[in-house]
């Protein structure tokens, strides 16, 4: 069970995370995607689904991320991202509640350049009871 | 003309293991529920499935497509409604298909669905562009 004092909580990525070209390139090619001048609008997963694994895994958490599977998911993009961005990554757990068992965990991801806000992503976590 | 209610073109997607493999190596996701079937079926899955996320980058690059380039997306979003089933040596379709539902000057708002083997994969589905 998620500790609910985490709930609210917010994390901060320890470090910078670069976005190199070839990192688009692979998940262009997955796509069959010829235009990599810009990421792909679910390319930011990449970052913020690793950032909430290492977050929700911490034993003070509680998370059991062996039962996760992902509910939903949403992006707003403010400014597409292009090779070179670099990203402090901030995670917030906005919600949690248990239904019939199982565990329901919305995490708030936003990816920020320069102090900008480029992406936010909203990921459902859902642990299967 | 793009108004409420104009149906966008069905277009289909096939997704085979070799996919996966390249989907987790390009994503950093390498649970091996997408790529080892005894594994998987040990978890109490029917088989292999796919990444529900690749099954969302698929839909993606149908929006993408249509409104002409990743950078005119504002916004996506999609519920996991089911599995994407990928038994070995198989190509498996997602057929994708979306409907206008807003048009507010160049923002158009369209709602997607995707199918696999007839089972809608994603549902909730909803995208918005600059057109």
């Amino acid at each position: 069970m998620l500790n609910p004092d985490s709930v609210g909580r917010t994390f901060e990525g320890a470090e910078l995370v670069t976005v190199t070209q070839s990192q688009i390139d692979a998940f262009c090619a997955v796509l069959s995607e010829s235009d990599t001048s810009v990421a792909p609008p679910t390319f930011a997963i990449r970052i913020t689904l690793e950032q909430s694994h290492k977050i929700l895994s911490d034993p003070e958490i509680g998370l059991d991320w062996t039962r996760v599977v992902h509910g939903d998911q949403r992006f707003e993009i403010k400014k597409p991202i292009v090779a070179g961005d670099m990203f402090k990554c901030t995670s917030t757990i906005e919600s949690y509640k248990v239904s019939d068992g199982n565990e329901f965990v919305v995490i708030r991801s936003d990816l920020n350049s320069d102090d900008q806000l480029a992406v936010s992503t909203w990921s459902t976590l859902v642990v299967r009871a | 003309m793009i108004e409420i209610g104009t149906k966008l073109n069905e277009k289909v997607f096939y997704v085979d293991r070799a996919m996966l493999k390249a989907y987790a190596d390009a994503s950093g996701d390498q649970n091996p529920i997408h790529q080892d079937e005894a594994f998987a079926k040990s978890v109490g899955l029917p088989n292999v499935i796919s990444h529900g996320m690749l099954t969302m980058a698929l839909v993606g690059n149908y929006v993408t497509q249509w409104a002409g380039g990743a950078a005119a997306v504002k916004e996506f979003s999609a519920r996991f409604m089911k599995p994407v089933i990928v038994p070995a040596d198989e190509k498996v379709d997602i057929t994708v298909s979306a409907v206008v539902s807003e048009v507010d000057g160049d923002q158009i708002t369209i709602e997607l669905s995707a199918t696999s083997v007839g089972v809608t994969v994603l549902g909730m589905s909803k995208a918005v562009v600059i057109k």
